[in-house]
């Protein structure tokens, strides 16, 4: 039984640690598109700016790390919420494929600006972390670290949304946006403040992976596509169902990536989205269709 | 029928005030330009036979990107010719659009679903491109084998002309029969039956029109025209790369092109594409190469600024402040 070696599970462990990371991704994807009814195409765009952040306060202006970990998390909020603002709110009573595209304008401005003002070198923070060691199974720390942020970061945003006010008002605008306003909450608010929380996890997110990933400004198109079909395959708007799609892809890629070669693994993985689609078009959570 | 006649006459002097463009101009850029609007029609009148419909699809890199690579590959391992590459290439972007289609339309996968399905279906035929490197040469991209060496300046049966004029008039066909398909379907019921449609599913089926068959129909023909274009595009390039022909960023040209000349009009996608291929071109003139994606920082931000202000395109607004004035007129 070769085929069940060690390195296999060190594959699967390493994929349930990836898994962590997307789910945190998809989480904010889904909270997003469970309130305001919009899918952020830029989503990981968003992110790849939270990175460059995190690159150029700590590398360049010697920043703290943590420092700018939190400095990047507060802009791409701001981001977020400015993309609101600008970009959503316009087309907010529009037809849903142009709230789609339109977010895809921002994909393509965001990624060339990122190449016009910060080249297309690949850039490393440059901050090395030990591996764990298991055995023969060696885990990186820089991994280990994300999967357990993500974790607590989830658990939080839980709370959020079930012991406060503002969480409350969000959920209840998720399940009826029609009828919330007329219970006298500010739709108009809840919509930025979900942003903002969107925003946040995006920059948390960037946090994690700029740890583990070189900096381009084309990183966003290898995030972007996998967390939408997270979201989907869970169900779009169905956080539960997201954070359970995000450890199957996760899987996906990994062991496919093991078994023939990392290419591979990602076509294996969108394939299965594709089949997916027909199979449970709702998402393997989702109700609603 | 006076009416028609006049329109056939517009038409026979605008095709044969272009059948005399490259007498005139020389300038090999020039036609260059004028080649790569041309196909670049095609492809966005193709997209928007599905678009003006409401099926919003991020697939067309696939597409094309099928269309190139088949071609290609045929060509540079079996020696097949494109003439017999091409059509084993737009069948198998028929089989693929089946394929995707039919349970999409058939479990009524729209909207924003529909985008992602096919948003997945672009990155599976782009990581199966880079993943098979040894055959594509993946990211790197592959150039089909020329067979254009000292003596030789053209070969019909690979498809390879050393002259620009020759390649300008193969575009030039291809645009025109773009169009012609595109006027077959706006005159057909098909038309009706995917307007009603677009509008509203049920109420379409409940007065007998076979929404999956209808909509499958018009993604088949959108499919295969969008594969040959990719495949004359290759032709042309004499080079492809996943980027450029199989990625959701070609996927997100499309869209944006189609979006900024004006989906719901024929000659629409065309001047998407004299707009976006004129601002590129004119970006690199005026400023040069050292300035990196400028270009596409200036698209993706008209392209917000287009959704927002301009949803029907420039051609789209241009005919409704036209038609408006004609109205108003005609009013008073």
């Amino acid at each position: 039984m070769q085929f069940f070696d060690i390195f296999l599970l060190e594959t699967i462990l390493n994929g349930i640690l990836f898994g962590g990371v997307l789910a945190l991704l998809a989480l904010g994807l889904n909270l997003i598109f469970g309130v305001i009814d919009v899918v952020w195409i830029c989503y990981a765009e968003l992110m790849m700016i939270g990175m460059y952040t995190v690159y150029y306060l700590h590398n360049v202006f010697g920043w703290n790390l943590f420092l700018a970990f939190g400095a990047a998390i507060f802009l791409v909020a701001a981001l977020g919420v400015v993309l609101h603002v600008v970009v959503i709110r316009p087309v907010l009573n529009s037809d849903p494929i142009n709230q789609l595209l339109v977010t895809g304008g921002v994909l393509t401005f965001l990624q060339a600006a990122a190449t016009l003002v910060f080249g297309i070198e690949f850039k490393n923070l440059g901050v090395s972390m030990p591996s764990l060691m298991l055995g023969e199974i060696s885990l990186p720390w820089s991994r280990i670290a994300a999967a357990l942020t993500a974790l607590i970061a989830m658990f939080l945003l839980w709370l959020f949304l079930k012991r406060t006010y503002i969480g409350t008002a969000i959920r209840a605008i998720s399940q009826d946006r029609a009828i919330m306003p007329l219970m006298g909450v500010d739709a108009g608010r809840i919509y930025i403040t979900t942003s903002a929380i969107g925003g946040g996890l995006a920059g948390l997110g960037a946090c994690l992976l700029v740890l583990q990933y070189d900096v381009h400004p084309a990183i966003g198109l290898s995030f972007g596509p996998l967390t939408f079909m997270v979201c989907v395959l869970g169900g779009l708007g169905n956080m539960l169902g997201g954070f359970i799609a995000a450890f199957i892809f996760a899987q996906l890629i990994n062991i496919g990536g093991y078994v023939l070669s990392s290419d591979w693994g990602y076509v294996l993985a969108f394939g299965f989205f594709i089949v997916m689609m027909f199979v449970r078009p709702q998402g393997i959570l989702g109700g609603k269709a | 029928m006076s009416a028609t006649t006049r329109e056939q006459r517009q038409w026979a002097m605008g095709v044969g005030a272009l059948c005399v463009v490259p007498v005139i101009i020389t300038s090999n850029y020039l036609l260059h330009v004028m080649v790569l609007i041309f196909i670049w029609s095609f492809i966005y009148t193709a997209w928007s036979m599905m678009g003006r419909f409401g099926l919003v699809s991020f697939g067309h890199g696939a597409f094309m990107g099928i269309g190139a690579y088949c071609v290609t590959m045929l060509w540079n391992t079996q020696g097949i010719s494109p003439w017999l590459g091409i059509p084993v290439a737009v069948l198998l972007a028929v089989l693929l659009a089946v394929l995707i289609g039919y349970p999409c339309f058939r479990f009524r996968i729209t909207g924003h679903y529909f985008a992602l399905v096919t948003l997945a279906l672009t990155e599976v035929v782009r990581s199966s491109v880079v993943a098979l490197r040894d055959y594509t040469g993946g990211s790197l991209g592959v150039t089909p084998n020329s067979v254009l060496k000292e003596g030789t300046t053209w070969s019909i049966t690979a498809l390879q002309f050393a002259d620009k004029r020759v390649f300008f008039y193969i575009a030039l066909a291809l645009w025109l029969f773009g169009l012609w398909v595109w006027q077959r379907i706006d005159r057909s019921m098909l038309r009706y039956a995917m307007q009603a449609v677009s509008q509203e599913e049920d109420a379409a089926a409940s007065v007998g029109v076979n929404v999956t068959r209808a909509k499958l129909t018009v993604t088949v023909v959108s499919a295969a025209l969008t594969a040959l274009g990719g495949a004359l595009y290759g032709q042309y390039q004499q080079y492809i790369n996943p980027e450029t022909v199989a990625s959701i960023a070609v996927s997100l040209q499309i869209v944006f092109a189609v979006i900024a000349g004006g989906m719901f009009v024929k000659f629409g996608p065309t001047v998407g594409a004299v707009f976006t291929l004129l601002l590129t071109e004119g970006l690199r003139v005026g400023i040069g190469n050292k300035i990196n994606a400028l270009d596409s920082t200036i698209y993706g931000a008209m392209l917000v600024l287009f959704i927002i202000c301009m949803p029907t395109g420039i051609l789209g607004k241009l005919q409704e402040k036209w038609r408006g004035a004609k109205a108003s007129g005609a009013a008073a």
